[in-house]
């Protein structure tokens, strides 16, 4: 997985709450396969609506940092959102709010999410336009867990520890996870020996009512 | 000390756990789709490795695929590669995998459930956030991603934090004709699409134990349209009675034993949760959105809110939301004009949703102006319906009654409501563009969309 440790970028605006991830990504542009090749579609939807979508101003192609409103990320579990996004080149969020799936899918691939107050990320959006040049910096540094502006006044943002342990590693759960074979293999064994019954899918078509 | 039944489900699954590490955490039943398991296979093997619990998952296609008659023939290239995929993957690694020809096919939360692989105190994992219907039967179930089902594929674990509980009360018996998806849709209105974020919530009150499975499966599905993690309800005599019998049920001296040893996941006495909620149901009745999120909604009998009613940070989205779904503020929901109507998928599929439905259809016709779509949860709810007469009722009616899949509800198949085309339907999203660019949703119980479907407009089937 990628590290992450410190980010410097100017961010696009998206001034709305509740951005699900069917905004992200319509479902439909999930046939894929693929982990590639979701940026292309990324606010579809929002963008093919609104000629004026604020991230796609192309003063905010480049940014590798995405402002939004609470709640990011609601709805479906899709990982392609988090592809999407990353695709596109964003590799940080920030936001007063995430929501579970998104947050988790975030942390196993190496894009960032950052909380910071509600009227911090109301500032930000407030500071930045497209009129601007150039457009306003945020430099985030992940082993400090702040997000500074250039001014030079800095906001500490919350992050689990062991996932800031993990991206600035490039570790992941897998890797993790396999390393405690031998306690998933005696805790299985334990379990299935003191099971009241077996929860095992007998692997083959046609059960025991057939 | 005292523990609820996530604490119980949880304390069970634990492997092990490092100071200030997420726990390793035993999943029981991983149930797949086509949708977000082949990057998952892909990155098994890059990495050497394959399916470690193949006796633990449970695949089938619900979602990229046609629900007309001659499905076979999949029209998209992408989606057929997607199907096509996940059936080597089930073929290569020996999965239980039900194909179209397998009789078994559906959407993937009605069938574990119908076949009896869900069972209470279970720990169940799928790529889709619809996975908190399992709860219904006291299992800790919820959506994960692509990665973390691979994690499961490879480990039959996860590594997760322990989730904050939530308990919500509802008092009273809801009146005739409220359902579990008005009842649910009331909790999400309350609560809003972020309000349970970080939960698993316990359903608990008298309306719950006088459910059947069926309206249980309805309330956890929308668990997640507040945010939560799961939702779950403790398993009772309703529990126990739905899985007997059932293909992967505990059988002969195993069923005994496993009925007593469901009976402990319950929460105990004066257990506590990190939240309270309690809703009455006394007054309630039927339920439908009117904006672009499932929090958005109303009884049918109210007006929709002037923006000003609203809370302050919630009235631009909602204005938003209005231009949208092209409704005023302050204006009647009932007598809106639809064109479409769905009655399906993983949140009112099931048995019961199309009882309900050809209840209120007989000897009935849907609206000349209106296409009424009727896709059963699963190939068993299909032959079911066929055996009770009720697919006669369907096309009496004029209602197209279509082969088992997600359908309408989220547009990644054929099946797809047209831009600016407003639909009435029983699925549990309706997020600008769900049901297919331009699409205007308004998300209501069976037996609403029904009426809707019949008077051509949004109307309660008390009405009809």
């Amino acid at each position: 997985m990628k590290t992450f440790t410190t980010l410097r970028s100017h961010y696009a605006p998206l001034p709305i709450r509740d951005v699900d991830t069917d905004m992200i990504i319509p479902a439909q542009f999930l046939t894929s396969i693929s982990r590639e090749g979701y940026g292309e579609n990324l606010f579809r939807r929002l963008r093919d609506e609104d000629p004026e979508f604020p991230p796609f101003l192309p003063p905010y192609r480049n940014a590798k940092i995405l402002v939004t409103r609470e709640n990011f990320g609601c709805g479906s579990s899709r990982e392609h959102a988090v592809w999407a996004l990353m695709s596109a080149g964003y590799e940080a969020v920030i936001a007063p709010s995430f929501a579970d799936i998104f947050h988790s899918n975030s942390g196993k691939n190496g894009l960032l999410l950052v909380e910071l107050p509600e009227e911090v990320v109301n500032s930000l959006l407030q500071q930045t336009s497209p009129e601007i040049t150039p457009l306003p910096e945020l430099t985030i540094d992940l082993t400090n867990q702040t997000v500074a502006l250039q001014d030079g006044e800095k906001f500490f943002f919350p992050y689990d520890p062991f996932r800031k342990e993990c991206l600035l590693a490039g570790m992941d759960d897998l890797d993790y996870l396999l390393n405690r074979e031998e306690e998933i293999t005696l805790f299985r064994e334990q379990h299935e020996k003191s099971s009241f019954f077996d929860t095992r899918i007998p692997n083959h078509h046609g059960g025991p009512d057939e | 000390m005292k523990r609820n039944i996530v604490d119980k489900i949880w304390d069970a699954h634990v492997v092990t756990q490092k100071e200030g590490h997420p726990a390793v955490f035993a999943i029981d039943l991983l149930l797949m789709h086509e949708v977000t398991s082949a990057q998952a296979f892909q990155e098994l093997e890059r990495r050497g490795l394959s399916p470690r619990h193949p006796e633990r998952i449970l695949a089938t296609i619900d979602h990229s695929i046609p629900t007309r008659k001659n499905r076979l023939q999949i029209a998209d290239d992408a989606a057929r590669t997607q199907v096509e995929t996940l059936r080597q993957n089930a073929a290569q690694y020996g999965l239980e995998f039900y194909d179209f020809d397998s009789g078994d096919q559906g959407i993937v939360h009605v069938v574990g459930p119908e076949l009896g692989a869900t069972q209470p105190g279970m720990t169940i994992v799928c790529g889709d956030s619809h996975t908190s219907t399992h709860g219904a039967f006291g299992a800790l179930a919820f959506g994960v991603g692509t990665s973390e089902v691979g994690h499961v594929l490879a480990t039959g674990c996860l590594l997760q934090q322990k989730p904050r509980t939530m308990r919500v009360r509802f008092s009273g018996s809801p009146p005739r004709g409220v359902y579990a998806k008005d009842i649910i849709l009331r909790l999400i209105q309350e609560l809003g699409i972020g309000g349970a974020t970080g939960h698993v919530i316990e359903y608990t009150g008298e309306a719950i134990s006088q459910m059947s499975m069926e309206e249980r499966m309805t309330l956890c599905n929308m668990s997640i349209e507040c945010g939560a993690r799961a939702g779950l309800i403790a398993p009772d005599e309703t529990t126990a009675h739905y899985i007997r019998g059932r293909r992967f049920a505990p059988q002969d001296s195993d069923w005994e034993r496993a009925v007593a040893h469901w009976q402990s996941f319950r929460s105990d006495e004066g257990a506590s949760f990190d939240a309270e909620v309690e809703i009455s149901l006394e007054s309630l009745s039927p339920m439908a959105t009117w904006g672009t999120n499932p929090g958005q909604a109303i009884e049918i009998r109210e007006h929709i809110p002037f923006l000003r009613q609203l809370p302050e940070e919630e009235r631009s989205s909602a204005a938003q939301a209005l231009q949208y779904i092209g409704l005023e503020e302050g204006t009647p929901l009932a007598k809106t004009p639809v064109d479409w109507a769905f009655i399906g998928s993983c949140t009112n599929g099931r048995i019961e949703d199309l009882r309900v439905a050809a209840e209120v259809l007989r000897g009935k016709k849907v609206n000349p102006a209106v296409t009424l779509y009727i896709v059963p949860g699963s190939e068993r709810v299909r032959e079911q319906a066929i055996a009770e007469g009720l697919h006669s009722i369907f096309e009496t009616a004029g209602a197209d009654f279509r082969l088992p899949g997600c359908s309408m509800c989220l547009s990644m198949n054929d099946d797809t409501v047209p831009s600016g085309a407003r639909c009435i339907s029983s699925s549990n999203r309706n997020f600008v563009g769900r049901q297919g660019a331009g699409s205007r949703t308004h998300l209501a119980s069976p037996a609403t969309v029904a009426a809707s479907a019949i008077a051509g407009s949004i109307t309660t089937a008390e009405e009809i």
